[in-house]
């Protein structure tokens, strides 16, 4: 018998584009740059906090314009979907077995958004204390 | 019984006369209870006996049917022709080099699937006046869905891991890894840890998840890795916070 394996060519920027469930990998893979840019956002806040009234009225002002709040509620969009795709494979990634029975994956998935609910609101009223 | 007629667009390699895959389509009148692979069956004893496939069960057991049909992997002989469109697009499992129209060369996964040592593990030899190695029923579902595996590569076919990078092991290797490692019989975790704790094991895996999203088994190979990312992390952390700890 003649052996000639043929191998498929892969395209190596192009392969995500191939599956909707690959584009929504990227997406969620994605999210964590907005996410990091938002962050960074706020140090340079900061930043120009520190350098006086002026220095931040114009940071803010930055801010609140239209470019501004476009990235910020892409941002929002993204870190809303990446912890809804995270929380959703917590039950994978850890698995909690109780009396030698598996916890229902509802529960581990209602916990964190419980835990994410909890945190929050916390924040909030720390904020406005 | 109702039949539809199908027109099944195959890829077809010889690699003796051909340099590159080509379709080929054959119109198959179908039945209401026909699964693709039995349209393909009907293609080879009726209009194309060169078509080279594998099965065997032709009951979702033996895991030899995989194909790729009309983008999905799926195994073909659980897969009924009435859920397709007019047109099924039937090719070889991806990321797998063709071997002869349908059917894949899996040198490559057999060798991965040894390395990771993928039987129980005893630290001493038990001889055989030491009766059954027991096992309760609560410890067998601890990993029984992880041994659900029939080595089908519908998982290897999904994943763009592997479709990118020669060395990972891969998604049905590293669930069989973990298997054993969570047997309550098995003590072979850190023989194993060399293959699978490894940057090509499970670290390589950036957790797509399309291997759990094909698997026709429920076997939830993503999970699997995920877990062992995990324990390997909390082995790293041990080592240093308690060097006497057994691993
Ligand atoms: S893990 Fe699932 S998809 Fe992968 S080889 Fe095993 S049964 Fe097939
Ligand atoms: S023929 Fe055995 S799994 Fe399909």
């Amino acid at each position: 018998m003649i052996r000639g394996p043929y191998v498929r060519p892969v395209g190596r920027y192009s392969w995500w584009l191939s599956q909707p469930r690959y584009i929504r990998y990227m997406l969620r893979e994605v999210s964590a740059a907005f996410i990091g840019a938002y962050i960074l956002m706020l140090i340079v806040g900061l930043l120009r906090l520190s350098q006086g009234p002026a220095a931040y009225e114009s940071y803010l002002t930055a801010v609140l314009s239209s470019a501004g709040v476009a990235f910020g509620l892409i941002t929002f969009v993204f870190a809303v979907y990446h912890s809804l795709t995270w929380f959703r494979v917590t039950p994978k990634a850890m698995p909690l077995r109780m009396r030698g029975k598996a916890v229902p994956p509802a529960i581990i998935v209602g916990a964190h958004w419980l835990g994410w609910a909890v945190a929050s609101l916390l924040i909030l009223l720390w904020v406005a204390v | 019984m109702r039949e539809t007629i199908h027109q099944l667009e195959v890829l077809r390699y010889d690699p003796e006369t051909d340099t590159a895959p080509h379709f080929q389509t054959y119109a198959v009148t179908c039945q209401e209870d026909w699964v693709v692979l039995d349209a393909i069956n009907y293609v080879k004893e009726n209009l194309d006996r060169t078509l080279s496939y594998r099965w065997s069960c032709h009951m979702a057991v033996c895991g030899s049917c995989g194909m790729v049909v009309n983008g999905e992997p799926v195994l073909s002989c659980h897969a009924f022709v009435r859920d397709y469109p007019e047109k099924i697009r039937v090719e070889p499992l991806a990321n797998f080099p063709i071997e002869r129209d349908l059917v894949v060369a899996i040198d490559d996964f057999v060798e991965k699937l040894t390395s990771v040592k993928p039987y129980i593990i005893s630290a001493e030899e038990r001889p055989v006046e030491s009766g059954e190695n027991l096992q309760s029923p609560e410890q067998l579902a601890v990993f029984k869905q992880y041994a659900d595996c029939i080595n089908c590569l519908l998982c290897y076919s999904a994943c763009p891991q592997y479709a990118l990078n020669d060395s990972f092991i891969g998604p049905a290797a590293l669930a069989l890894a973990h298997r054993y490692n969570l047997d309550s019989r098995d003590e072979g975790r850190s023989a194993r840890a060399d293959v699978v704790a490894s940057n090509p094991g499970i670290w390589e895996c950036s957790f797509v998840g399309a291997c759990s999203e094909v698997c026709p088994k429920d076997v939830d190979p993503a999970a699997a890795i995920q877990q062992t990312k995990i324990a390997s992390t909390v082995d790293y952390f041990m080592r240093f916070l308690m060097p006497w700890r057994k691993q």
